[in-house]
């Protein structure tokens, strides 16, 4: 690959690591801070990117376009979409803990793609929507800067959040109910707010997806790519940790497309089997870091107290 | 003032709780006392909320409280403690008190987004007041340990502070005294008779240690098998041949009566 490959390739890479940046701080609002054991982030991820995609693109026969809204409109229209499908699943799975909370988000995010692969007359089906273009006609490095920007004001918003004490209180949710409900908060609501925000987070990461890769099908909401790697780079980089869950979002791509490169290495009768190994790469790589760092490579840090310096 | 009327709680077969009633006036420090197993701390799960009753009421200045959660409770200046103390455990001593007191703007996520200033000038009053009931329950040495690192006399310690974030108008206390060594328990207490004498706590204690109880408590309230069986200063409660058999007595295994 000559120089400019390797910049274009670069460039390519990066705004894919923006995106999932943006989805670890999501996914860490709602388990690094709250506890909550969402494996449905597929799911909003989705519902961000179709949102985006039918809000923005042209008319089509196939499928219901023609709005032709502007990028930021419909970035805007993934949260307030996402915001009462979120509420309402968040109603519904309040009570459950962890492990049911993970099977029902699990069953949720998949019947989302469902609708998305068989409700043609909205989404195209199979098809797919194609044609979502970039704002302003920028390329790559244009878009790069933009999803910066993004990753840059979620950070901001999620470690103000982490700081707040609002933040304090989904803390002590995960470290101790009963307490919390003694200290007279209402654990349920303070549950819903952080489900709902982290999952709009998640949408909204859908919706710089759509306009990055200019193409949406329901193949790309399959919970490998939108749910499980998102969960190793928040363990890898720090769970509870803003700036752990990007770093993880940078190492773990990194790893992740490096094995793209699989194919070419590996033994002639294992080739066709290079995506299943590229998992179970990803599967060990989860292991070790659990063994050998639990914690993430930047660990949680208590928030600073008020007047304290950081 | 909280009153219990005719409360009543089973589980299963067991019956816990059967047809409780007396009161807890303003301003006192009520002792509630009894074997193990005689429902004490059952019937303070259902004053605190945590369990609805099977039949009867509960009442705070008069208004009815049966069956709320224990959060709406804490904004009707009703908080309790837990007999295995319930500290924040990776939470700071001070975050654990600072997490308490009620409708803080940050609470609120958008308000915490869009006056950050704000919020962070309330919170360096909140962490002010942390630190003034630090000191006056004499653990400010430990202010920024993690909370699950304390000592159990030292967590505690760490429950009534909580409590003291609070505008409490009563406070159930469950066994403020387990675990905790004398010189502590002598804090404990002296902190106790000063929320209750300078700030006009009235508090509800369920405690093992009769002479804590003798110290603090007037009236006692004696429960054994679910059931009140007596109630009075403590130096009366000594004399009862009901008491002593069920309780302060010798001890004697042979209880009967469990009356299912």
């Amino acid at each position: 690959m000559d120089l400019a490959g390797l910049l274009a390739y670069g460039l390519f890479f990066l705004n894919l690591v923006g995106i999932y940046a943006i989805m670890a701080l999501g996914l860490n609002m709602q388990w690094g801070m709250t506890g909550q054991f969402n494996i449905g982030i597929a799911g909003f991820f989705a519902v961000g990117a179709y949102t985006s995609a039918i809000l923005t693109t042209g008319p089509s026969p196939t499928w219901l376009g023609g709005f032709d809204l502007p990028f930021l409109l419909g970035l805007a229209a993934t949260v307030l979409v996402c915001l009462p499908i979120a509420w309402l699943v968040g109603r519904i799975t309040a009570r459950l803990r962890t492990d049911y909370l993970a099977i029902a988000t699990i069953g949720i995010a998949e019947i989302i793609r469902l609708f998305f692969l068989n409700e043609g007359w909205l989404t195209n089906g199979v098809r797919g929507i194609p044609g979502i273009e970039k704002p302003l006609g920028t390329g790559n490095g244009g878009y790069l800067l933009i999803v910066t920007a993004f990753v840059a004001l979620i950070w901001l918003l999620v470690e103000m959040a982490r700081r707040s004490p609002w933040g304090r209180v989904l803390r002590a949710i995960r470290d101790n109910e009963p307490a919390t409900a003694a200290a007279g908060k209402d654990i349920a609501r303070f549950r819903l707010q952080a489900f709902v925000v982290g999952s709009c987070i998640m949408a909204l990461a859908g919706g710089l997806y759509a306009h990055f890769v200019g193409f949406v099908s329901p193949e790309a909401f399959r919970p490998l790519y939108g749910t499980f790697l998102v969960w190793v780079m928040l363990i890898a980089g720090g769970s509870g940790n803003n700036l752990g869950a990007i770093l993880g979002a940078l190492v773990v791509w990194l790893i992740w497309s490096s094995t793209e490169m699989l194919a070419g290495v590996l033994p002639t009768d294992l080739i066709g089997s290079e995506s299943a190994f590229r998992v179970f790469l990803i599967g060990v790589l989860l292991q070790i870091i659990l063994v050998s760092r639990p914690q993430g490579m930047l660990p949680e840090r208590r928030p600073p107290m008020p007047g304290e310096p950081r | 003032m909280i009153e219990i009327e005719r409360v009543s709680r089973a589980f299963g077969g067991l019956q816990a709780v059967r047809e409780v009633s007396f009161t807890v006036a303003t301003g006192s420090i009520t002792g509630l006392i009894g074997p193990n197993g005689a429902g004490k701390s059952t019937l303070f799960n259902i004053i605190a909320g945590s369990i609805p009753p099977d039949s009867g009421a509960i009442r705070l200045q008069g208004e009815d409280i049966t069956g709320l959660p224990t959060h709406r409770l804490f904004h009707k200046g009703l908080v309790r403690t837990f007999q295995i103390p319930h500290e924040f455990s990776r939470m700071t001593v001070r975050e654990n008190l600072m997490l308490v007191p009620a409708a803080q703007r940050g609470e609120n996520l958008l308000k915490s987004w869009l006056s950050w200033w704000k919020v962070v000038r309330e919170d360096r009053e909140i962490l002010r007041r942390a630190d003034d009931v630090l000191a006056f329950l004499e653990i400010d040495h430990v202010r920024d340990e993690l909370a699950g690192n304390l000592s159990g006399g030292q967590k505690k310690l760490l429950d009534l502070g909580r409590t003291m974030m609070t505008d409490a108008r009563a406070v159930l206390l469950d066994e403020p005294g387990a675990g905790v060594n004398r010189t502590l328990l002598g804090k404990l207490a002296e902190a106790i008779e000063r929320l209750n004498r300078e700030r006009g706590y009235t508090f509800c204690v369920i405690e093992h240690d009769m002479d804590l109880i003798a110290r603090l408590c007037d009236p006692v309230m004696v429960m054994a098998n679910g059931e009140l069986i007596a109630e009075g200063d403590m130096a009366s409660l000594r004399q009862n041949p009901q008491v002593r058999e069920a309780y302060l007595g010798t001890g004697s295994s042979g209880q009967t009566g469990t009356g299912t």
